[in-house]
């Protein structure tokens, strides 16, 4: 019993000791409200009838992007624009009513403010109209007791002082779509861009940065009283690309008028030196939403303006794959270094009958001379004894129907097919298949951007990927070094033999590629010719003496060329491929040979700055 | 003494549990469900739905539920206090391995369409099982360290699962009712200076366990200009609401700050702000001695009781009360971080609403059976 009395005691001290505490702790709080409900009540009353602070974001300027010297290709420019604070005026459609009349408003943008006015968040001012000028401002800076709300406001717009040039290279930015706006509020600050193509789009969160914040006094017609609090955010990284701007435009040059497409590389460390696809594009029609004509004018135009061809556009490698099938061939023992096979025209499989692109044939070759004369008898027979899997194999080595790590946004990888990838369709894979890929027809799919890429590969030896971002924020990234690509792990004798080859393409009097022969002093190319049929020849066509220039534009075959140079030392490797060109050392050779000859010249691969003085006009080939 | 207790030995007939309801406290809980029906017919702009009529069903609801528990003996909620303990790890375990995700954290389950937060009612049996470990035992006994481990280990277990779900706000007051009742079952002082001075230095360490979302909250607490957008605008409207409200308030229905939706969730953890905005410091200083009136109710019922069950768990519950009361209002007026507690009966929101009058309930049956019986106390 006294136990219990010492407890009940106990707890009652105990509870009491609780029970004042509470009481303290609520007198606090009645206290805490009395400070801020009548003490400082005056200060919260003001701030709630003005709504006198404002938070507003500040926009993270875009990183810019820059060529191989620096030059400028996409970078920001100021403009003026109106702005509604959604949370300053108690009736936006008047406001609405009375901009218009100072600065009229088309129908569609009257559908967007009102559209962004119901959607956005009341703190995310919405845009009325950018670009203005300075009679718009005066306008609108004497009319401002009638616009509560409105203020006028440094934007950014994004501009390509190269415009068509890179568009395919650097892409664009365009408006935020409502599936960005979730994943990054902040895009729905007025004005704000999302990269997406290219450079651009590959790299948008890093060039994006990170918003900054301030808070803002305002009165009750929303004129800004003082900054509060201001938080800068963090600008977007800066990209340097490897890109030079003069080789891009001598290389557009010489492609000029076709629908056609080039890769220019650095062998030794896969930078993309310059990357054109023709026709192009102006990018800055996406900044503010594409007309709907244009986008018509764009879609029907059979040449695809819009699809960077030389990393998207997928052409069967024709006679260029060669140098791969004979690497295959030779690493894997199928054919020897020094061995010979015949060549009389034709190879028969079974009953099928499959061409040499020369009828009487050309007799006994090896892989170099096989090479040289561009022997597709020789290439089945390679291939076959390769087999497709082995093949596919090697070609996914040389970067044919792989990724190849490229980083702008929409490159294709190509196509590589194997008996796998036949086996999964639930069909059997001919032997005939295997025949007709050793001379990259079939299946095969190869991008201009992979065709440099096994070029690049073959010149040097190394798995170099081709990449463009060469610095960010001005610090150099890895990859521009040669040793930072592994070797590829095959005899280097094999090398040897089929860079041979693909000399003699060009510099061997009887050469397929001749017309591809450097006119420079003391510097030689190597490379291979090639062409992609776009529809069957039958055997019956064939023997009727079949001349496909006869046909129309869009079924002739595509002419492609790879090649790099010098050929003791190689700092380019290039990649061109002529829609319906024709015949690959017709079409595509001389424009390879124009565009080497200009790399070579120009050299932005072999200086670290730029040509000063930068030379009057580059020089011509013959 | 004797013959007094010995009229209350057995159990009492239901007028007699009627007679012995503490009708003022009913009427207190009454009052605050009027307020909170108040407050969110303005959340709503003037209006029944879609908050104030819903929430009145619920509070109907939870009056059957109350009662049916106040007229429980409490010898038999004593009995399976521990059984109730399980059930709500068991909850706990199941909402970690099976809960709905919302905001960021795993606390809610739903059970027949109805949402329950397991942590609400884990407070309620941690007293409960407190309680009955306590019931018996002497000062002397509570003396002994060996005698701690089950308690403190039952405090701590629903603590850590709560701080895993993660909600950190209710670990803390879970692991703050605990202690209340360990301190007022007699437990030595110097124990509990032992443990806050680990406390204090194991925050360090803590800071760097916690969610990211957390040390955000803590980090804009301590810096509200670090991110205007985020918490901190939440922060500083809900003070603009609360501080414009003045002397007398700017009138039902008159508020700009609750109206022109700045208040983000106004329906629920803001909702003070809104009875101050409307009704001036008059009115928040009402509803705040309301408030008071309720938690020393509370504590009231828990020392006019005879046993040590009832005492220690009307004060786990008065406790429970208070810091509700105390983290939603010190955060509505940004003196703690946001916390996402909501006002207790005057919130938006049924699992709330449901655990406090089952809270309740208990309150009213600690109180209904203040002199019953409970087997003599040993050692």
């Amino acid at each position: 019993m006294k136990k219990e009395i010492m407890r009940s005691g106990i707890f009652t001290r105990r509870a009491l000791l609780v029970a004042g505490g509470q009481i303290a702790v609520f007198g606090i709080l009645g206290a805490k409200l009395y400070k801020m409900q009548v003490v400082d009540g005056e200060k919260y009353t003001a701030m709630a009838r003005g709504n006198s602070v404002s938070v507003r974001l500040l926009p993270a300027s875009r990183g810019r992007i820059f060529d191989r010297f620096g030059a400028a290709l996409a970078n920001n420019r100021q403009n003026w624009r109106a702005l509604l604070m959604v949370e300053q005026t108690d009736d936006s459609a008047s406001v609405l009513d009375a901009f218009s009349k100072l600065v009229p408003l088309s129908d569609s943008e009257r559908t967007r403010i009102t559209r962004e006015l119901h959607t956005h968040q009341r703190y995310v001012p919405v845009m009325l109209q950018d670009f203005l000028t300075w009679e718009q401002m005066a306008l609108i800076e004497v009319n401002a007791p009638n616009l509560p709300g409105v203020l006028i406001d440094v934007g950014s717009t994004r501009i390509y002082p190269e415009s068509e040039l890179l568009s395919h290279v650097v892409g664009y930015v365009a408006p935020p779509h409502d599936a960005d706006l979730k994943s990054d509020p902040t895009l729905a600050m007025p004005g704000m861009r999302v990269g997406r193509t290219g450079v651009e789009g590959f790299n948008d969160i890093a060039l994006r940065g990170h918003a900054g914040a301030q808070q803002l006094e305002v009165n009750a017609v929303g004129r800004v009283i003082r900054e509060l609090d201001r938080q800068e955010g963090t600008p977007g990284t800066d990209i340097g690309l490897s890109i030079d701007t003069a080789l891009q435009q001598a290389t557009t040059n010489h492609l000029a008028g076709l629908s056609a497409s080039a890769v220019v590389m650095d062998p030794r460390n896969g930078e993309v030196l310059a990357m054109v696809s023709q026709p192009s594009f102006d990018p800055t029609l996406f900044d503010s939403g594409v007309s709907n004509t244009q986008w018509q004018s764009w879609m029907s135009d059979p040449r695809k303006p819009l699809i960077n061809k030389a990393a998207a556009g997928v052409y069967p490698p024709g006679s260029t794959f060669k140098p791969a099938v004979a690497m295959a061939g030779l690493s894997s023992g199928a054919i020897g270094p020094e061995e010979m096979l015949n060549c009389p025209g034709h190879f028969d499989l079974g009953n099928a009958r499959f061409y040499c692109w020369r009828k009487w044939g050309h007799g006994m070759q090896t892989v170099t001379t096989a090479l040289k004369n561009s022997c597709d008898v020789f290439f089945y027979q390679v291939a076959l004894r390769t087999g497709i899997d082995t093949l596919a194999a090697y070609a996914k080595r040389f970067g044919i129907g792989a990724d190849t790590g490229m980083d702008i946004t929409n490159v294709s990888p190509g196509f590589m097919p194997t008996k796998a990838w036949r086996a999964r369709q639930h069909k059997a894979w001919p032997l005939g298949d295997t025949v007709v890929s050793g001379i990259g027809q079939g299946y095969i799919l190869a991008t201009p951007l992979s065709l440099a890429t096994l070029c690049s590969r073959v010149a040097t030896g190394r798995a170099v990927q081709p990449h463009v971002a060469r610095h960010r924020d001005g610090v150099l990234q890895t990859g521009s070094a040669a040793e930072d690509w592994p070797e590829m792990s095959m005899p280097s004798h094999y090398f040897n033999l089929v860079r041979q080859g693909m000399f003699e393409v060009i510099n061997a009097p009887d050469g397929t590629g001749k017309i591809a022969k450097l006119a420079l002093p003391g510097v030689q190319m190597a490379g291979k010719t090639g062409s992609a049929q776009v529809i069957r020849v039958s055997r019956a066509q064939r023997e009727r003496g079949f001349n496909s220039m006869d046909l129309p534009w869009a079924l002739r075959p595509h002419a492609l060329f790879i090649g790099f140079a010098p050929y003791d030392a190689p700092r380019y490797a290039v990649a061109v491929v002529v829609e319906h060109g024709n015949a690959g050392a017709d079409a595509a050779g001389p424009v390879a040979r124009d565009i080497m000859t200009d790399a070579l010249t120009l050299d932005p691969a072999g200086r670290d700055k730029p040509l000063n003085p930068p030379p009057a006009s580059p020089l011509q080939s013959s | 003494m004797m013959e007094r207790r010995l009229w209350r030995e057995g159990s009492l007939g239901v007028a007699g549990k009627v007679w012995q309801t503490n009708w003022f406290f009913v009427l207190l809980i009454l009052c605050l469900a009027a307020v909170g029906y108040v407050a969110l017919y303005s959340a709503a702009g003037g209006s029944p739905e879609p908050y104030a009529q819903k929430q009145l069903v619920r509070f109907c609801i939870g009056l059957v539920i109350m009662v049916a528990i106040a007229m429980t003996d409490i010898r038999i909620i004593a009995r399976y206090s521990w059984w109730l303990y399980a059930l709500g790890i068991i909850l706990l375990l199941v909402v970690a391995k099976f809960g709905h995700v919302g905001k960021g954290a795993q606390r809610w389950i739903a059970i027949g369409g109805f949402q329950l937060q397991p942590s609400e009612l884990m407070k309620i049996f941690l007293a409960l099982a407190l309680g009955s470990w306590f019931q018996k035992a002497s000062y002397e006994k509570v003396g002994r360290i060996t005698f701690l481990i089950v308690p403190v280990l039952a405090i701590l277990l629903p603590v850590g699962l709560i701080l895993k779900e993660p909600n950190l706000g209710t670990a803390v007051i879970t692991g703050a009712i605990g202690g209340a009742v360990l301190l007022a079952a007699g437990v030595r002082w110097w124990k509990f200076a032992i443990v806050i001075a680990g406390l204090a230095a194991a925050v360090p360490v803590g800071y760097h366990h916690l969610h990211d979302y957390q040390r955000q909250r803590i980090l804009t607490f301590l810096h509200p200009e670090r991110d205007p957008l985020g918490t901190g605008y939440n922060i500083l409207q809900s003070k603009i609401a609360l501080g414009s409200g003045g002397m007398w308030g700017r009138g039902f229905l008159n508020g700009s700050q609750g109206n022109l939706d700045f208040l983000p969730e106004k329906q629920t953890d803001f909702i003070f702000d809104l009875i101050a905005e409307q009704f001036g410091l008059v009115g928040s200083l009402s509803v705040l001695g309301l408030l008071l009136l309720i938690v020393l109710g509370s504590m009231l019922i828990a020392l006019r009781c005879r046993h040590q069950f009832g005492r220690l768990v009307a004060l786990g519950i008065s406790v429970d009360l208070f810091l509700y009361v105390f983290v939603n209002i010190a955060m509505v007026m940004g003196a703690i971080p946001v916390g996402g507690v909501p006002l207790p009966l005057i919130s938006y929101g049924g699992s709330v609403l449901i655990t406090a009058m089952i809270a309740f309930g208990i309150l009213m049956s600690v109180h209904v059976h203040r002199d019953v019986e409970f087997p003599e106390a040993d050692g």
